[in-house]
């Protein structure tokens, strides 16, 4: 029971992230009709602005400090950084280790800019091409996109620690009556999770509440009818199309206290995002949430000892094996519309 | 006995009864003309006919054989082909090999593994391509990219790779929809020469009077997924109830 | 338009004479352009020693030389990857993302033949062909129910899996991470080994490393026994890929790409067509991944992995799909890219621009530097959008325009001149 509840909460993470990502590619693919495959990349980039804020904060200039001596007796020269001589050294020490969350704000601007950039740069030039074409030039984007990160950050994981408060786990056993110590989960985590849920509310509550989404969600039916009614729906469009490179950079935000950044954990995240969009259903979001979901945790049960020691390897394969089963039982994924990439 | 028999054939969709039981038998060698206002039914009858669609109830005879259950691969290779509403063709492919391909299915069947063979080889069927389009005069064309071509010439295209594969039973679903006047003639024209020059079976859908009128022998009027009437035109244009349910609204 | 859409029998003909004017039967059974092609193929890989060696020794040039055994070994073992990858995706349109799976498998084939069997090439490379072959045939039978970017998720889908499994549960079989070597325990039943001798594969006891070095002047050629043989294979393996192009069955495949409805109800039954291409290239695929094994005597897991299949895609795209030797040039192209590129470092750039002002020389290597070395792939990613954008039909489309230019340049000359 305890290592069921672990498992389920192990998945959540995982599972969010998946979520997160097929969300804005299932948008994307909905509204604009375009299969990209740089959208790993921008949960990349979001990823590499928390590092890049990091940085920032930490900029630090030498001082020398007369009042201590290195072991040769010359006074110590030691790193101050900026923002401990703006902001004090406890203030400012606050605002570097909240460098995670901060990026939130910071990689907003970013991640709006860089979508907008994509789709009118590159994207739009691709509606009316094949999908493959999509797949191959978006694919040469999330190469390069890739390369410029690995050139500025190099190739090896960058650590990016949460805040210190959230260090630690949060003993979940004791919650639901378990001994102490059973189901311990980091903070961090919950954190994560909680984040994830909220960012899926406020893409649906966009989407359902405000004319600007309902205009969207009727593009997504029926591109044409709505084109006829008057409305210029490429520029809603597009906007989705920065609003969905923002999900997934804020994903990619949060998510690096979990796994340290690097250059490829895009192109990692795509396949198996790219896995859920189409065992959810290609063009639904609620299908991508719940793929997202179920794979995440359906991956971390066929983690457990217990299930490898039944079936071997079955904790690499299993997203796959899953969606091989989904594909050719359920043509449609999970929760597909007709008449979506069916040629 | 016809060479097509249709029997007491039903199709529901969801609460939606699409056919009711239809009852229908092309004569061989006449042309057959299924008219009815729009969804009457004629669509969805005639893709119960070709394996698109399998009929809830009902049997489908052809040449003595039942097509129900069978691929419309399957049953294109009992000897009916199909002309499409809008111009089905191998756009990335030349006409010849446009021509080529329903021969080399005659004659090799839905599948052979001739990988090594090499198309320039095979001069019996390169002829007979060739003497097809001429026929429909299209073989200046032969080279010519045919997604590049012109709406009526895909058309021709399309009924010539049918007609070359010498189907028993040549179905078309709205032939002229969509055509000009001029090109409809045309197509009429084209089609009295068909039947002229060969012996074929026709089954024209269609819900242009004109058209129906200059070519079928009998007419079947479908309204509401059930078979209302099956005559000669002659007595269709008479036939009160017809007029009532069909042509008083779409004489105009 | 690329050369695939010409029809043999069709194509350049007057419209009149036709019908008696057998066309002209070349060797090898295709006609006279196809045979030209295969012949100016077989002449530049037969020459490659020479050609891609021509820059002598200790100059400057020198790093741009391709013509060391290992780099011409890889050209065309990939272009043959290519060749088949292109059969698949070039003629049918179904863009397969996880062939390198059945490189992989061909290869583990071919190199437990030669710990088992023997160290002659020629057993692991046919096994390679048919356990490919095989596991072609259970992929495709499952993935070709669905088609577009379905197909493509549950040919990854397999491709993953096959990596994840050689890498993790089927280490006896695959050997893990470390992967599989000839090693001095083996002792194949067929060739005689003195005891911790580590096997060489041969053929017919040709060893594949036996190279013959010829130096001319300041140059050094190397002529070396598998890029040979594995230059020979991807030869027949091009005649093979011409004959289907040209074949009824190439233009059915074209067929499933271009309708698939019409097809059907043409009375042909486009999903056994599918399949054999599908398998097909799945075996050209374990043969490159066999004679990869043939020449180094090792594999890993990471040859199944969804970046190699990416890279054949690339391969393909690139040099022009659905033309016939398109995905060879694309397969040479990134090869060398890959070796030679990477290669270059600063000081290399810093010596070629010495030329220029300190200031602008420093520039100038400054906006390079990204892209040469370690950015290899920066460059590849970003030629390859651009061939994408402007040049979907790849490199044979951009030697086609070009072609056209000088053409169009000459016919405007001639008719300046009045005619005869």
């Amino acid at each position: 029971m305890d290592a069921i509840i672990l498992q389920t909460l192990n998945g959540l993470d995982k599972g969010s992230a998946y979520a997160l990502i097929a969300l804005g590619l299932t948008l994307i693919f909905g509204t604009l009709g375009v299969v990209n495959f740089a959208h790993g990349a921008l949960f990349m980039i979001g990823a590499f602005c928390a590092v890049t804020l990091q940085r920032i904060l930490s900029l630090s200039h030498e001082v020398i400090d007369e009042s201590r001596k290195d072991f040769l007796g010359n006074p110590l020269k030691v790193d101050i950084p900026y923002m401990h001589e703006w902001l004090g050294p406890d203030l400012g020490q606050a605002v570097i280790n909240w460098s995670v969350p901060l990026a939130i704000l910071f990689s907003i601007p970013i991640m709006i800019a860089v979508g907008y950039a994509m789709e009118r740069g590159l994207i739009k030039h691709f509606y009316k091409r094949p999908h493959a074409d999509q797949i191959l030039v978006t694919f040469g984007l999330a190469i390069v996109l890739q390369e410029i990160i690995k050139y500025f950050f190099g190739a090896n994981p960058i650590p990016t620690p949460a805040p210190p408060a959230f260090n630690g786990s949060f003993d979940f056993g004791v919650l639901i009556g378990a001994d102490p110590f059973t189901i311990m989960y980091p903070y961090w985590r919950l954190v994560y999770f909680a984040f994830a849920m909220i960012l899926i509310a406020a893409v649906f509550a966009f989407l359902q509440f405000t004319t600007f989404g309902m205009v969207v969600r009727a593009g997504m039916a029926d591109r044409e009818t709505v084109g006829l009614l008057g409305i210029n729906i490429d520029k809603r469009f597009t906007v989705m199309f920065a609003i969905a490179a923002c999900v997934a950079g804020l994903a990619g935000v949060m998510y690096t206290p979990i796994n340290s950044p690097n250059y490829h954990m895009g192109m990692d995240f795509l396949v198996l995002s790219f896995v859920v969009v189409v065992v959810g259903g290609m063009g639904s979001l609620p299908g991508a949430v719940l793929a997202g979901f179920l794979l995440g945790i359906l991956e971390s049960f066929a983690s457990m000892a217990e299930v490898i020691d039944i079936i071997p390897g079955i904790n690499q394969i299993i997203i796959y094996l899953v969606a091989i089963v989904i594909l050719l039982t359920r043509p449609r994924g999970l929760m597909g519309r007709k008449g979506v990439m069916e040629e | 006995m016809g060479i097509l028999e249709v029997k007491g054939v039903g199709k529901r969709f969801g609460g939606l009864q699409a056919l009711g039981n239809v009852n229908l038998s092309v004569e061989e060698n006449t042309v057959h003309a299924i008219i009815g206002p729009n969804g009457a039914g004629k669509s969805t009858l005639l893709n119960c006919l070709v394996g698109k669609l399998i009929p809830d109830t009902g049997s489908v005879m052809f040449d003595g054989q039942s097509v129900l259950g069978r691929k419309p691969h399957e049953i294109n290779q009992m000897g009916i082909s199909r002309v499409f509403q809008t111009p089905e063709i191998f756009g990335d492919l030349t006409v010849m090999e446009n021509m080529l391909i329903p021969c080399f299915a005659k004659r090799d069947g839905a599948f052979r593994m001739h990988a090594f063979e090499q198309v320039f080889h095979e001069k019996e069927l390169i002829e007979k391509a060739e003497q097809m389009l001429d026929d429909v005069n299209m073989l200046d064309k032969r080279n010519m990219h045919s997604a590049s071509m012109s709406r009526g010439d895909k058309r021709r295209l399309e009924m010539a790779m049918c007609l070359v594969q010498e189907p028993k039973l040549l179905l078309l679903d709205e032939p002229t929809a969509g055509m000009a006047r001029a090109d409809t003639n045309n197509t009429i024209d084209l089609l009295k020469e068909i039947k002229q020059k060969r012996d074929i079976t026709m089954c024209i859908i269609e819900h242009d009077m004109h058209v129906v009128f200059s070519l079928a022998e009998r007419i079947t009027v479908l309204a509401q997924g059930t078979p209302l009437v099956e005559d000669t035109p002659e007595n269709i244009k008479g036939n009160p109830k017809v007029q009532e349910a069909y042509l008083g609204e779409s004489q105009h | 338009m690329t050369d695939q859409t010409q029809n043999p029998s069709v194509a350049a003909k007057p419209a009149r004479a036709t019908k008696t004017a057998a066309p002209s039967r070349g060797i090898f059974g295709l006609n006279a352009k196809d045979t030209t092609l295969l012949i100016i193929v077989a002449i530049l890989t037969m020459l490659a020693p020479f050609i891609l060696n021509p820059f002598p020794e200790g100059s400057d040039l020198a790093q741009f030389n391709a013509g060391y055994p290992d780099l011409m070994q890889r050209f065309v073992i990939f272009g043959i990857f290519a060749i088949g990858f292109n059969i698949l995706f070039g003629l049918t349109g179904y863009l397969s993302f996880g062939h390198a799976a059945f490189l992989g498998v061909g290869s583990y084939a071919a190199i437990w033949m030669m710990k088992l069997l023997t160290l002659n090439v020629i057993p692991a490379i046919i096994m390679s062909i048919v356990f490919a072959g095989l596991f072609a045939l259970f992929v495709g039978f499952i993935s070709l129910r669905r088609s577009g970017i379905y197909f493509s998720i549950l040919t990854l889908a397999f491709a993953q899996m096959s990596y994840a499994l050689a890498y993790s549960v089927l280490t006896p079989i695959t050997g893990g991470e470390t992967g599989l070597q000839l090693k001095s325990t083996d002792s194949p039943l067929l060739s005689n080994l003195a005891p911790g001798e580590i096997g060489r594969a041969n053929l017919f006891g040709i060893d594949m490393r036996t190279s013959y070095e010829l130096a001319v002047g300041d140059w050094l050629f190397t002529f070396n026994a598998g890029y040979y043989i594995a230059a020979l294979v991807m030869l027949i393996g091009f005649y093979v890929s011409i004959r289907i192009f040209r074949s009824p069955f190439g233009m059915m495949l074209r067929a499933v790409k271009s309708n698939q409805q019409r097809m059907n109800y043409t009375g042909l039954n486009s999903k056994p067509y599918t399949l054999a291409a599908f398998v097909i290239s799945g075996m050209y695929a374990g043969l490159a991944g066999g004679l990869m094994v043939a020449m180094d005597t090792q594999v890993g897991p990471e040859r199944m992995f969804w970046t190699a299949s990416g890279e054949v895609v690339l391969m393909a795209i690139l040099g022009g799909v659905g033309t016939l030797i398109g995905p060879v040039l694309g397969a040479g192209l990134i090869k060398y890219m890959e070796n030679i590129i990477s290669k270059i470092n600063s000081t290399i750039l810093h010596d070629w621009f010495a030329f220029l002002p300190d200031g602008l020389e420093d520039a100038v290597v400054f906006i390079l530097y990204p892209f040469i070395g370690k950015g290899w792939h920066l460059t590849l990613g970003i030629v390859f959008m651009l061939v994408v954008i402007f040049l979907p039909g790849g490199l044979v489309e951009g030697g086609q325009r070009i072609a056209r230019l000088f053409r169009r340049k000459k016919s405007d000359d001639a008719a300046k001149t009045p005619a005869e």
